[in-house]
């Protein structure tokens, strides 16, 4: 019986990585960056819903929906100002390290605005949840909720890339940027729109995260973003289907690692699956494995 | 190559504008020094920016209240107090920096370090220094190893040990299961204690579990064991905001326990948003809680709102203490500020054995030689959304 | 040859002249007592900084992989070298010595690791190989904190549960506490020790880029297959290179355990944070370029502790800065631009080329 509710448990926490990785791996995918940034801005989209929820007393609802705009118009600011103009640079790594940049910035003007108090956040999802084998096994439903969102939006996305004109347009810059722009595709249009929906999905992984966790301070978001970067990787960076696996997995596989082998050394064990299955296989469970040409 | 040299030298400009400030800033303040030994200069060092500013930014306010009406009173031995305090992310290497910043401000006592580990690295400096160190908060035995540091708060020894005697004397329980957090020396060090303690009284801890700073979301683990192993009641010694989400994630598991924890937990119903409901029935031992009923807290607590518009926690009482410590001893000591550092602090490793605070963080405090405080802890319950008296 | 041999001789000359010129003049300075505290607190970090820039510079400039797991290699080689000096301060009491000994310690230990990690981590690529190396980094960062070591009449205890299950005579010694980790490390670190040290650091490095084996190495980063085809050794030049800034970074992290007393694995010192950190360093100075990451680990130590007078918009200012910074050294844009309005800084020899070539030192390899 325990096993099964540290299995629930698991599912709880990897449904909130599986959320957070999709808005990596989309935009690792398309803009080809790790996008360090990601996980703070998940912390403003919660503080952003919370402000509206507790200050201004809005429905729920309505406070996701402006966080989703507030954190759209944060990502596409971001990507303009501090992304790029680096997109052409000498090396890669100089987006990663203005990511960075991007990422302390977030932190501190959160530390400013907010103060550094941890606050507990309401939830949004007002069903308690599922009760089984005579109350032995609880399904919260924030869990439910997060699973169900993480699903739809998965499907949305795949949709989305596969068969709109948008969709196919970040398909081709992915693949290839200059071919795209020979195309006739408007390759910074595309990329900021990948940040936009990014963005906008860090915004509902962070209301999300803060009511299935409900703490939330300035450096809520750090932690698990970096999480659900190993998850991304985990199933296949870039891959949206490969995400939703890496982060249930990873979820599941903290959980149980915590309750069988030891609470202190989850963290290493959860790191050392990650070594094995790269090991084993390159580029992640679901990653293409892209031929190496002369 | 040219590209190179233009970084290059943009970043050695960078350098040189940076060394002239250090040396502008290094003259000012032996400048500062000398003009101003009309005041005492009182440094504070914790975090203020990283994941544990909240306790930084409490001891910086509490403590700056404190001066401030000492000052409007007419400051020790007649002489105003100037305080500045220097952030450390938490971080033993940047604390030593911290200290170093302070000292050349000309800093002649020092209220720090916050957090315990980095207090333990800069108590090695103030010792070779023997400058006159009181902490609020750091815990760790061997933060105030030296004859010139003090603290105002319990050690983690002596927590651990008092709740495991607190919790058999009272019999609240003989099966005890403990969550902790591995990676933190405050909360690591009361566990051991707390388990030596609790086999030499008979109590049986049948559940250790541990979470880390990397993975302190989801607890549902430890919630999960402690309520299989059969306790009676589960341990916290950790901070308040893990343990509000503890307390949380309880209530949704259906998981209906005494919750027992030290001078972290305080600071609970304080969590802007937290459900106090979920929070009655706990015990805690703290010397310190924000809406205790005797003046001296109520007017600590109001000043406090009223100066930074939130209230107060455990940490910006023990600051606020700290101050106040720091005035009786050096009137006892009848200090002035022209005397040297050193000299101050031999004056006041005497005469902080000599005095007795009546302070927000215990009455009749007392130090010896070692620089523990000895004062009384206070076991309460939260009961309807405040803290009783047990 | 001749000519390109005499540059790159010039060019290290300069950047050993700059380390040993910035130690006289703080050496002068302290004697006539003109240096703030803070500054002289700060020299030994300076040299611990930059030591882990240039070590990691081998790797991501000269070996081309990303490795974001560096500061493992610090902690190996603080923890190591921190139980060694513990263990025998009282039996070695000549500090110099006691010191020497543990930076040989330290060194061996994280080398040790470096080939331990390196032979699986070097089979990936890209991406895949930096998070490979960030997850080994947070494994031992998470290891070293469930260690408890002790020592009594008996010998030494191990244990990986906590302090209890040591089961110490009570004379016993606790030498590791977990994630209290070592408390009470001799302070044997000097900033003569450290300018030693980061010498020592730029002359194995130069010295290895510039041999057959560092041109083995580059040649691997600028196109693996053909240098394979051409019969170099992949595996053992990417290892080589590997495990020798692993080794380097052992040694900063003993000097990073000496000049504190206490020394705790957390995120902030021995994390992924610590790692990125120490990557800025090296991108921001040019990847490749030895001497700016030196410059870059220095300024931007200095800078947080220069920006103190800001206390609360410290930070944010910091963060601002860097945005800044990289953006002014690595846009393409801004390069033109200063091509343009900065074209008197620059000599009539170097002239068009640059654009693309930029501030990329991969390009350059010096």
């Amino acid at each position: 019986m325990s096993f099964i509710s540290y299995l629930i448990n698991g599912l709880s926490l990897g449904s909130v990585y599986a959320i957070i990785a999709l808005g990596y791996t989309m935009v690792y995918g398309i803009a080809k960056m790790l996008n360090f940034a990601h996980g703070d801005v998940i912390m403003i989209g919660a503080y952003v819903a919370l402000t509206c929820m507790t200050s201004a007393g809005l429905p729920p609802l309505v406070s996701v929906l402006i966080a989703v705009v507030a954190c759209t118009v944060l990502g596409v600011l971001i990507e303009r100002i501090a992304y790029k103009p680096l997109r052409n640079a000498a090396s890669p790594l100089a987006v990663l390290i203005t990511a960075i940049g991007v990422s302390y910035l977030l932190q501190n003007v959160a530390l400013l605005i907010f103060g550094a108090n941890n606050q507990s956040f309401q939830s949004v999802v007002s069903w308690a949840g599922l009760s089984l084998a005579g109350g032995a096994l609880n399904i919260t439903g924030e869990t439910i909720v997060t699973i169900v969102v993480c699903v739809i939006i998965m499907v949305g996305l795949m949709l989305f890339i596969r068969k709109s004109k948008a969709g196919q347009a970040m398909r081709a810059v992915s693949e290839d940027k200059g071919a795209a722009q020979l195309m006739g595709i408007n390759v910074n249009g595309t990329i900021a729109l990948t940040f936009a929906i990014g963005s906008a999905l860090a915004a509902v992984a962070g209301v999300l995260l803060c009511s299935a966790y409900p703490s939330l301070s300035p450096y809520t978001g750090a932690m698990p973003g970096i999480k659900a970067f190993v998850a991304a990787v985990f199933g296949g960076i870039g891959s949206i289907p490969g995400a939703f696996i890496g982060g249930i997995l990873l979820g599941v596989i903290e959980i149980l690692a915590r309750a069988y082998i030891s609470s202190q050394m989850a963290d290493a064990i959860v790191f050392a699956v990650l070594i094995i299955v790269l090991l084993v296989k390159p580029t992640g469970i679901l990653g293409k494995n892209v031929q190496e040409k002369v | 190559m040219k590209m190179k040299r233009v970084a290059s030298l943009m970043l050695a400009s960078v350098l040189a504008v940076g060394s002239l400030a250090a040396c502008g800033n290094d003259s000012g303040s032996e400048g500062g020094e000398s003009a101003s030994s009309d005041t005492f200069k009182i440094g504070g060092i914790g975090p203020t920016t990283g994941d544990a500013a909240a306790y930084g930014i409490a001891v910086q306010n509490g403590a700056q209240l404190a001066v401030d009406e000492i000052n409007a009173d007419g400051g020790i031995n007649g002489k105003q107090i100037e305080f500045k305090f220097e952030d450390d992310q938490n971080d033993s290497e940047k604390s030593v920096n911290a200290y170093n910043t302070l000292k050349d401000w000309g800093m002649q006592m020092l209220v720090g370090t916050v957090t315990s580990t980095p207090c333990t690295a800069v108590v090695e400096e103030t010792h070779k220094d023997n400058m006159y160190q009181l902490t609020p908060s750091a815990t760790a035995v061997e933060s105030i190893q030296y004859d010139n540091a003090f603290r105002i708060c319990f050690s983690d020894p002596s927590q651990g040990t008092a709740s495991a005697d607190y919790i058999a004397d009272n019999g609240l329980a003989t099966k005890v299961a403990v969550i902790y957090n591995s990676s933190d020396v405050y909360s690591s060090g009361i566990y051991q204690n707390f388990a030596t303690e609790a086999q030499a009284k008979g109590l049986e801890v049948v559940a250790a579990e541990a979470f880390t700073a990397d993975s302190k979301t989801d607890f549902s683990v430890q919630l999960q064991k402690a309520k299989d192993s059969g306790a009676e009641l589960v341990f916290l010694p950790i901070y308040y905001q893990e343990a509000s989400l503890i307390l949380t994630q309880a209530d949704r598991m259906g998981f209906d326990t005494t919750f027992f924890g030290c001078d972290g937990l305080d600071g609970i119903l304080d969590v802007e948003g937290f459900d106090t409901s979920l929070a009655e029935g706990v015990m805690l031992l703290t010397p310190f809680t924000a809406d205790a009923q005797d003046e001296k807290t109520q007017t600590f607590v109001k000043a406090y709102e009223e100066a930074f518009e939130i209230a107060p926690i455990q940490f910006a009482a023990d600051a606020y203490d700290c101050i106040y410590a720091i005035k009786a001893a050096a009137e006892q000591a009848e200090i002035t500020p022209d005397m040297s550092v050193s000299d101050l602090c031999d004056a006041m490793k005497t005469a902080m054995t000599e005095i007795t605070i009546d302070g927000l963080t215990g009455s009749g405090i007392t130090w010896d030689e070692s620089g523990e405080p000895s004062k009384e802890a206070k076991a309460v319950i939260i009961s309807n959304g405040t803290y009783e008296a047990m | 040859m001749l000519k390109n041999m005499k540059k790159t001789t010039k060019s290290n000359l300069i950047t050993y002249g700059m380390v040993i010129a910035a130690f006289i003049i703080v050496q002068i300075l302290t004697a006539t007592g003109n240096i703030s505290s803070l500054l002289e607190g700060l020299m030994v970090p300076l040299c611990i900084y930059s030591i882990l820039a240039v070590s990691l510079n081998l790797v991501v400039g000269f070996l081309g992989e990303l490795s974001l797991g560096h500061a493992g290699f610090m902690c190996v080689g603080a923890f190591t070298s921190a139980f060694f000096s513990k263990c025998v301060q009282d039996t070695i009491t000549v500090a110099p010595l006691r010191f020497f000994l543990a930076l040989l310690v330290g060194a061996a230990a994280a080398a040790v690791f470096g080939i331990i990690i390196g032979i699986p981590v070097l089979r990936l690529k890209g991406d895949y190989l930096a998070i490979v190396t960030l997850a080994f980094g947070e494994i031992i960062k998470n290891l070293v904190n469930v260690v408890w070591i002790g020592r009594d009449s008996n010998g030494f205890h191990f244990s990986m549960k906590d302090v209890m299950s040591l089961n110490m005579e009570t004379d016993g010694q606790v030498i590791v506490n977990g994630p209290q980790g070592i408390t009470g490390t001799p302070q044997d670190a000097t900033f003569l020790a450290g300018i030693l040290l980061v010498l020592v650091t730029l002359f194995i490095v130069t010295n290895l880029v510039h041999s057959r084996d560092g041109r083995a190495i580059m040649a691997i980063r600028d196109n693996r297959i053909a240098a394979e085809s051409v019969g170099i050794n992949v595996t053992k030049y990417k290892l080589m290179a590997f495990t020798i800034s692993a080794a380097l970074a052992g040694l900063a992290g003993v000097l990073y355990a000496h000049n504190l007393s206490t020394l705790t694995a957390t995120t902030n010192n021995f994390g992924y944070n610590q790692s990125i950190m120490i990557l800025v360093f090296v991108v921001l100075g040019g990847i490749g370029n030895i001497r700016g990451s030196v410059i870059a680990a220095v300024v931007l130590t200095l800078l947080p502790e220069l920006l103190r007078g800001l206390s609360d918009y410290r930070m944010l200012i910091y963060a601002i800065v860097l945005i800044v910074m990289m953006l002014f050294n690595w846009a393409p844009k801004s390069i033109e631009w200063r091509e343009k309005h900065l074209a008197f800084l620059k000599k009539k020899k170097n002239s068009p080329s640059a654009a693309s070539a930029g501030a990329d030192g991969r390009k350059e390899a010096r």
